[in-house]
């Protein structure tokens, strides 16, 4: 029996299994893929938002401001990379210039810091490559960015450190209400907990319905992405926004925290709630989008696509609280934009929620609240870089080149907490693979470390989840 | 039977001939056009009457610092034989060490072609 | 502060192109000479290229490509050559401080008198040509599938498709149809293959499988593993002709849609590219814009033919060599400029006085040409001329030009293609 259950390992999950393990319960996090961050935490725009956006009043508005100013500590904690590097709203004209005004009071309503307008020749001055048209911009500056995937993966790690268990490929397929505990169904079997945390993401309108809680509908919208190398890092240095329309913030052009370039997204309801192909369609919006704003990016310096599904609630906000219909469900469902900055608000506002609601918690003496960090042996002087290596070779072997990512670190992506089982799983922690030559070099190496860490044959590595097989059969072995 | 005429692209040179074979009613090779060296005529006139090909591929090693050596057929093959003849060597096993030129297989499905090593494979260490 | 490992000769890459060169500068009176190679073997890409073919201009035989990789490896060892393993070049400044890291030494900062890059060229993947669709398994390029079937021992799929019909592209698709792999199809976005005709013959026509010219790959589909993708035919600006797509079912789509020189390491020593190719500019000394850097092989531009690779390799080697030693070729010089037709020119630059006979002009023509003329010219007109029966982008074109033609040319020369 488990105390509480969390359904899906998107940033919602990882960070409410973060913020319960620092308490004496027993906490599952169950992800129906093989790893953590597979749906739309894995392929959103990165962007931690100042907050000038939401309606007042909303959730939205509230956990935006508490998420975004958690930010740069949370980040600290989970020893990933943060980026506070501002961001700018494009206006394009007259009516533009209104929008921007209205946008800058309702962020001072929200209670956003660090909000001016500037004229679009003070913008140019800050991002030349910006384009011409531009009339005025709403100026950010408590907006950065962030790896989405990384929050989600480094709070589950550091979740599982303090006792949390992660058991990945288990979709629940059913719940039933049992009067003290929920019985949950899922494709590895029962499990029995005394309450249940809806996090799963597009599916998340799903799961609340098998406990009859019919009170919000979830609508599938996809974005495509692009990235460019790093060659085009500098190309702006702040995030840059046009005008959000009722589909959302419109194609941006941001840094990313690794030092490429992202273009998106677009912005397209879809039937299929694991759509997550790009078409040529989507790519020239979003490169006709992009363009707008800087007239100068080159697509050409794409490295790579994507697209991920996007949560919208029916009900406008986010959907964060318990279940009217069943009260040992807890739900954090609808979590769009700005979803990923809200995260470690959410989980606390949500724990805050079940304290009141009744669900005992008391707290550990001693539990972790740093995350230890990753080795990237290439970046480390020469001496220490030689101490490590010389107590395991593995860190002084190449297996990324573009990348620069050797072995140890590959090898420590797979152990860690939680770690990867998949190619890319290790991508994402490790970005072995990640460069510009996508994975042409290492991924037979990484295929081979993943087989020989794991205990299974090659044969059996997956690329992401089951049935995403990287290799047919042995060559030349009867 | 009056074999039908072909037509051959030559590999000798990158001008890659198209070469007209007709035959006569004996089978044999009445004329050929379309070649600009005599290259062609030989080429064209193999792979109308026996066309054969080196075969490369590769063998499982046993205690080696690779998987696979690989190999080629020490003559050409004929070109019909070579999917059986990869069934073969692919029954083939070796213990490293190997270098180039080993013998690794006297006698390839029948052809009397021996298999040899294409690359040194050091015992694993 | 860093320890430096002084050598006189650093060679950045044990392929063909760092082999040859090393094996000419130590042939040349240079000793102190390291290969740094990043694999755990040298001989590069030629160890997966298990099939036939290399070594009729060096060799007057039909090498595999092991075969004349383990030539090379054995002279660079009997002549006492370092080759360092499992190493990997991090990064090199424009003073030829060469920072490497291997299992072995750990971090090592090599000062070289001279740098040689033989990096060599790594395939274009998926994103390269905006290929759009679901991302599952299932989608290689040519070069990984070769090396997982010829080094590491594994058949990566059923059902094939491939795209692209260059070399790599055609050589894997009778390499799985051995493997018992069912190719369906090479599919080629230009109306012509950029792949060696024998490559056409013996890889595609020998089993039957059919080449679709004119045609590309427009969509992926299967979210875990690849079901099937989408092929259409394209017009005369390669864009898809709505109404001719048609799915093909199969669990592999095979890229083998171009080469890129290696040149991340290039650009952190200050070393000039050339943008049209992504190669480097040299002289005819195999010099780089930066002191005492010179480059040889698919870095500088892809080669066709290892064969070539090694000769200008040879170049490669003794010229660095002679730097060494302090024989610094100086005095006039002059720009080759590529022109009408021809896409670039190796060497860029050419020494107007030189002890030889010849000097070589190698280049890449950007479209199919039938009885064309290769003409050289300098600032008074046509200098020389070279009839071609056929010019195609696939295969490097070479021609020499008299050293007396070079002495007493005017200004800089152009090469261009007239029909």
């Amino acid at each position: 029996m488990y105390d509480i259950f969390i359904i899906g390992s998107g940033v919602s999950g990882g960070f409410i299994a973060l913020e319960l393990s620092k308490y004496n319960l027993k906490v599952a996090i169950a992800e129906r893929s093989l790893e953590p961050a597979n749906g739309c935490s894995r392929a959103n725009s990165g962007i931690v938002h100042g907050g000038y956006d939401p309606i007042p009043g909303t959730l939205k508005a509230k956990l935006n401001l508490r998420g975004s100013q958690m930010m740069p500590e949370v980040a600290k904690r989970l020893n990933i990379d943060f980026d506070p590097c501002g961001a700018h709203v494009l206006a394009f004209g007259a009516d533009d210039d209104a929008k921007i005004q209205e946008l800058y009071q309702r962020g001072l309503t929200n209670g956003v810091e660090g909000l001016s307008v500037i004229t679009g020749d003070e913008l140019r001055a800050k991002e030349p490559n910006v384009s011409e048209k531009v009339t005025s911009a709403l100026y950010s500056a408590t907006t950065g960015i962030i790896s989405p995937y990384k929050m989600a993966i480094a709070s589950t790690e550091l979740a599982c450190m303090n006792g949390c268990e992660f058991i990945r490929n288990c979709e629940v397929t059913g719940l039933e209400s049992k009067g003290d505990h929920i019985a949950i169904h899922t494709t590895l079997g029962d499990y029995n907990s005394k309450y249940v945390v809806n996090a799963a993401g597009v599916n998340s309108a799903i799961i609340a319905k098998m406990l009859g809680d019919n009170s919000f509908g979830i609508i599938a919208r996809k974005g495509e992405y692009l990235i460019l190398d790093k060659s085009e890092s500098g190309i702006v240095k702040s995030v840059i926004f046009q005008v959000p329309s009722n589909m959302g913030k419109g194609i941006l052009v941001s840094p990313t925290i690794d030092g490429n370039v992202l273009l998106g997204p677009t912005s397209h309801n879809v039937d299929d709630k694991d759509d997550k192909s790009t078409t040529s369609a989507g790519i020239a919006e979003a490169v006709a989008g992009a363009k707008r704003s800087v007239p100068t990016v080159n697509e050409r310096k794409l490295i790579t696509m994507f697209a991920g599904v996007r949560s919208v609630p029916t009900t406008g906000d986010f959907v964060i609280g318990q279940s009217s219909a069943e009260l040992r469900l807890f739900n954090a469902a609808g979590i769009e934009s700005p979803g990923l900055t809200s995260s470690p608000a959410i989980a606390e506002y949500l724990v805050g929620i079940m304290k009141q609601a009744g669900v005992e918690m008391s707290e550990k003496k001693n539990y972790f609240v740093t995350r230890p960090a990753e080795k990237h042996v290439v970046h480390m002087p020469q001496n220490e870089a030689n101490e490590l290596i010389k107590a395991d070779p593995a860190y002084g072997k190449i297996v990324c080149r573009c990348e620069q990512i050797t072995e140890g670190e590959i090898i420590d992506a797979i152990r860690r907490p939680a770690g990867a089982v998949t190619v890319d799983g290790v991508k994402m922690r490790a970005r072995a693979g990640m460069g510009r030559c996508h994975g042409g070099f290492c991924t037979s190496r990484v295929i081979e470390i993943l087989s020989r860490e794991l205990g299974v044959p090659e044969t059996e590595i997956k690329k992401q989840n089951d049935g995403s097989n990287m290799l047919y059969r042995t060559l030349r072995e009867d | 039977m009056k074999r039908e005429d072909v037509i051959i692209t030559c590999i000798a040179c990158p001008n890659g001939c198209d070469i007209k074979i007709t035959f006569g009613d004996d089978g044999n090779i009445a004329s050929m056009e379309g070649y600009k060296c005599k290259n062609g005529v030989t080429y064209a006139t193999a792979e109308v009457t026996a066309p054969e090909r080196i075969l490369t591929s590769s063998v499982a090693v046993v205690g080696g610092a690779f998987r696979l050596a690989s190999v080629k057929t020490q003559k050409p093959i004929p070109k019909a034989l070579l999917i059986d003849a990869v069934k073969e060597i692919a029954k083939v096993k070796v213990k490293a060490p190997i270098s180039v030129g080993d013998v690794l297989l006297e006698d390839l499905a029948g052809t009397g072609v021996q298999v040899v090593s294409t690359c040194n494979v050091q015992a694993e260490k | 502060m860093e320890n430096y490992v002084y050598k006189d000769i650093v060679i950045v890459g044990g392929g063909p192109a760092g082999l040859a060169a090393a094996i000419s500068a130590k042939n040349n009176g240079v000793d102190d000479i390291v290969i740094l190679e990043r694999d755990k073997y040298a001989g590069g890409v030629l160890r997966q290229c298990i099939h036939d073919g290399f070594g009729l201009q060096m060799f007057g035989e039909r090498l595999t490509g092991p075969e004349y990789a383990a030539r090379y490896e054995d002279k660079a060892n009997e002549l006492g050559i370092e080759i360092k393993l499992n190493t990997f070049v991090l990064d090199i400044s424009e003073d030829k401080v060469v920072r490497a890291i291997s299992p072995e030494d750990g971090v090592v900062y090599y000062k070289a008198k001279a740098v040689v890059l033989a990096m060599g060229c790594r395939e274009k993947p998926r994103p390269g040509i905006m290929l759009p669709g679901q991302r599952p398994a299932g989608v290689y390029t040519a070069g990984l599938v070769q090396r997982l079937i010829n080094i590491d021992g594994f058949v990566p799929g059923k059902e094939a498709v491939i795209l692209g019909s260059g070399d790599i592209g055609l050589i894997m698709a009778r390499r799985l149809t051995l493997e018992g792999v069912k190719v369906k199809g090479v599919y080629e976005l230009m109306s012509f293959s950029s792949g060696l005709k024998r490559n056409i013959v013996q890889c595609l026509d020998d089993f039957g499988i059919p080449l679709y010219l004119d045609h590309t790959v427009t969509d992926i589909h299967g979210k875990d593993r690849v079901t099937g993708v989408t092929v259409a035919k394209v017009d005369e600006n390669k864009k898809p002709i709505p109404g001719t797509e048609q799915i093909i079912d199969c669990d592999m789509l095979v890229l083998s849609v171009g080469l890129i020189p290696e040149n991340e390491l290039s650009k952190s020593a200050g070393v000039q590219l050339n943008n049209v190719t992504g190669g480097l500019f040299v002289d005819d000394t195999m010099s780089t814009n930066r002191d005492g850097i010179f480059a040889c092989g698919n870095v500088v531009h892809v080669h066709d033919l290892v064969d070539f690779v090694t000769i200008e390799s040879n170049n490669a080697g003794k010229c660095a060599a002679e730097y060494v030693k302090g024989q610094i070729f100086e005095g006039d010089t002059m720009n080759v400029i590529p022109t009408n037709g021809v896409r670039y020119v190796v060497p860029n630059k050419i020494h107007k006085q030189h002890d030889r006979k010849t000097v070589e002009l190698m280049f890449r023509v950007g479209r199919v040409y039938k009885n064309a003329k290769i003409v050289v010219s300098d600032s008074n007109g046509v200098m020389r001329s070279f009839n071609r029966n056929v010019l195609t982008p696939g295969e490097m074109e070479k021609i020499k030009l008299a050293q007396a033609d070079i002495a007493a040319a005017v200004g800089d020369i152009t090469v261009s293609i007239e029909e």
